[in-house]
């Protein structure tokens, strides 16, 4: 009884200790709706409006309806119109343009009497990423044009393909960055929260006063973190409120579920915090850790941006032990599919391992440093 | 001139005597670099495909040969009841699922017409488009197949683009060499930022600021103390990176290497600026994280790096303009790849030079010696 108390004492001299920080709250409750508010209209990888030059030295009525068909398919920005294939070094050079497509001489009349034409797009595969997608979005444009063009003569072995794009049908790519956003942000919020407060009471050397109280060690942890699952919870519906009604993801799936789960990922990420802050000594290697070792790889590893199927195979066994790639597994299965436990018991039950993990080797290095 | 290299020494014996921040700082940049670059990638290969086939037929047949022979895919299951192709969509298992109908050989061969039908999980927008793509291209390719086998005349009639691709800068499209030289300009800027952001409020928290304040040191002399130290380790760092990237991934290095560091020289010094403004600007360095963190995502976000500028919205790519790491990478790329030198990147070099300027001058204006 006086146990529980104790902690509820200790848990109100957290928040007060937390709330009375008047700026750190705007900054925790702010820069999250910003970041999501920003990326959730900004990051995308749709094409559209790039920005592409034509050098059309054709001038032939075939090369100016396939222009045009491009230009209407809102993808592309027409930023120059060349006249001579020197001009593609320029404006590649000055970064104008991303791609250049080149009609040749005599197109029109080629398609008549040879029935073949050959169109050159030149990508500037600085960035390969980009580029292969414009090749991609422009060669499928041409096919349809071609299609169009052969629509009057009988066409044999007709195989046209129905396509369904399951879970998002118009393929916006908020739907992936959503759930991304949320895991980056649960992440590195609460990871690095927690790794600080412990940090800072150890180098302000309040620590000592704390452990030196009848408290257990275990409790006085429990007591700093409570406060800071429930920000980082508060933290987690606003993010999802957003989601939904600012940028209409979906939650196909159960709400309740959903919740769950956002809270087993930020008793994961806070335990991960806590063992950060177990093995430094000060706030600024904690905060280096937290950040330097955190940020880039959870960006770039958790399938948040690159589809991990992709990576090379060391880098997707290498990916298993980023807890937000199976938190962003969770979060697209019950928002987009609408999955429920009976899908998502595997990547659940391996958030709750890394969970114990890290209590475990927190606690066993506590103990050491108490000795 | 004597107070400068005395808070130099000062701050560098800081440094390196702080055992848990050197691997930080000399070692965990580099893994990640070799490492994470390697994971960056949209190329996508090797779609999972789960196979419908309801017809048994040796055209059938052929198609699925035609999707196994093709590198973007590869058959991971099949069956010949559809929901077991939707029960692997939705757990994952496979990425997209052909469904070939009952009678498709018949159908095709008599009635030159069939349909066949395409499943494709597109909560990644970008991958399900592509994934499209490709498999129209794979029907379209056994369907030309078909008609050379049957040239009954009207092959001849049908008009053809074929359309021929060059990839300029980058002809293998390669993209480590995109991306080797881009997280290690967002590499040097976090431990830039980081670094300069927590120092002086480091101080003040510690308390230490105020022994420094009563020292006759001026106030430009102490700021040049605080920098240099990182200014040096920031090049430094790029110069090993450069390096590693040369040695190990072969990374080209077309334009002139003077262009990159003198612009890198500049651009350290807005990294440094920005993290020295938050530095002045806060009370503790819970606070100074948190705005460094905030900021740092949203230009490591809207860098250009991870999602072309490009396909940004009209504002959003306005407000990359003032997000100095998009100049750095632009410039890499520019430099490194397309052979461009320092009177190619005078745009750049001028907008950095005005942050670099903007930003020192408003944080040491901001720096008071007073408490």
């Amino acid at each position: 009884m006086t146990n529980l108390k104790r902690l509820k004492g200790f848990i109100k001299k957290e928040f007060i200790h937390i709330f009375r920080d008047k700026r750190t709250m705007v900054i925790l409750f702010g820069m999250p709706i910003v970041q999501i508010l920003l990326f959730g209209f900004a990051i995308t990888n749709e094409i559209q409006e790039a920005r592409i030059a034509i050098l059309d030295m054709a001038k032939d009525p075939v090369s100016e309806e396939l222009s045009q068909k491009i230009m209407s398919s809102g993808y592309f920005h027409l930023q120059a119109t060349l006249q001579h294939p020197r001009q593609i070094e320029e404006v590649f050079k000055r970064g104008e343009v991303k791609q250049v497509i080149v009609f040749p001489h005599d197109l029109d009349r080629k398609l008549e009497k040879e029935h073949r034409a050959v169109i050159q797009l030149i990508a500037d595969a600085s960035d390969p990423n980009t580029g292969t997608s414009l090749m991609n979005y422009t060669s499928s444009i041409i096919r349809s044009f071609q299609q169009e063009k052969n629509q009057t003569t009988s066409q044999p072995y007709q195989l046209v393909p129905e396509v369904q794009m399951r879970y998002n049908p118009e393929l916006k790519g908020v739907y992936m960055f959503v759930p991304g956003l949320i895991t980056i942000i649960l992440m590195l919020v609460s990871a690095m929260m927690t790794s600080i407060t412990i940090t800072r009471e150890k180098e302000l050397g309040t620590m000592e006063v704390l452990l030196a109280s009848p408290m257990k060690p275990g409790l006085i942890i429990i007591a700093k973190v409570i406060p800071y699952i429930f920000l980082s919870f508060i933290n987690a519906l606003m993010i999802l409120f957003l989601g939904k009604f600012v940028f209409g993801v979906p939650i196909k799936g159960s709400l309740v579920l959903l919740l769950g789960e956002s809270l087993l990922f930020i008793l994961t990420a806070l335990s991960l915090g806590i063992f950060i802050s177990t093995k430094t000594q000060s706030q600024q290697v904690a905060l280096m850790v937290s950040l330097m070792g955190l940020m880039l790889p959870v960006i770039i590893l958790s399938g948040f941006i690159f589809p991990i199927e992709n990576m090379p195979f060391f880098l997707q066994l290498l990916s298993n032990i980023i807890p937000a790639k199976w938190f962003i597994i969770i979060v697209k299965g019950i928002m987009l599919k609408g999955a429920g436990m009976e899908l998502l018991w595997k990547e659940s039950l391996i958030l709750l391992g890394f969970t114990a993990f890290f209590i475990l080797l927190s606690i066993k290095n506590f103990k050491t440093r108490l000795a | 001139m004597r107070t400068i290299f005395f808070l130099l020494e000062k701050e560098f014996k800081q440094i390196f005597r702080n055992k848990g921040m050197l691997p930080i700082l000399f070692v965990m940049p580099f893994v990640q670099l070799l490492v994470l670059a390697n994971a960056a990638t949209f190329e996508i290969q090797n779609l999972r495909l789960w196979l419908v086939d309801q017809d048994h037929s040796s055209f059938s047949r052929r198609v699925s040969g035609k999707f196994e022979a093709s590198p973007y895919f590869r058959t991971v299951g099949n069956s010949s009841h559809i929901p077991a192709g939707e029960e692997a969509l939705l757990t994952e298992q496979a990425d997209l699922v052909l469904v070939i109908p009952k009678g498709f050989e018949k159908e095709l061969s008599q009635e030159h017409n069939s349909d066949v039908q395409v499943v494709i999980n597109a909560i990644d927008g970008m991958k399900g488009g592509l994934a499209n793509g490709y498999a129209q291209a794979v029907l379209a390719d056994f369907r030309k197949e078909l008609l050379q086998e049957n040239p009954s005349g009207s092959l001849s009639a049908v008009k053809q683009f074929s359309v021929q691709y060059a990839n300029w800068y980058n002809e293998e499209m390669d993209y480590l060499t995109f991306m080797v030289p881009g997280i290690l300009v967002l590499l040097v800027t976090m431990i830039g930022a980081f670094l300069s952001s927590m120092n002086i409020v480091r101080e003040k928290e510690i308390g230490t600021i105020e022994q420094l304040n009563v020292t006759p040191i001026k106030k430009y002399q102490f700021i040049i103390g605080k920098l240099l130290p990182f200014w040096i380790i920031g090049l430094a760092m790029l110069a090993v990176g450069l390096l590693l990237a040369k040695l190990i991934y072969q990374t080209p290095m077309i334009g002139s290497l003077w262009a990159l560091f003198g612009f890198a020289a500049v651009y350290l010094l807005v990294v440094l600026g920005f993290g020295l403004l938050i530095s002045t600007t806060t009370d503790t360095q819970q606070q100074a994280m948190f705005i460094s963190w905030f900021f740092l995502v949203i230009f490591i976000l809207l860098s250009g790096l991870f999602t072309a500028v490009e396909n940004m919205p009209p504002w959003a790519q306005v407000v990359t303009y003032l997000n100095p790491v998009r100049y750095f990478i632009e410039v890499t790329r520019m430099i490194m790849l397309k052979g461009a030198g320092f009177e190619e990147i005078r745009f750049h070099f001028t907008v950095i030079s005005g942050f670099a300027i903007v930003f020192n001058g408003w944080a040491i204006w901001q720096y008071r010696k007073t408490v």
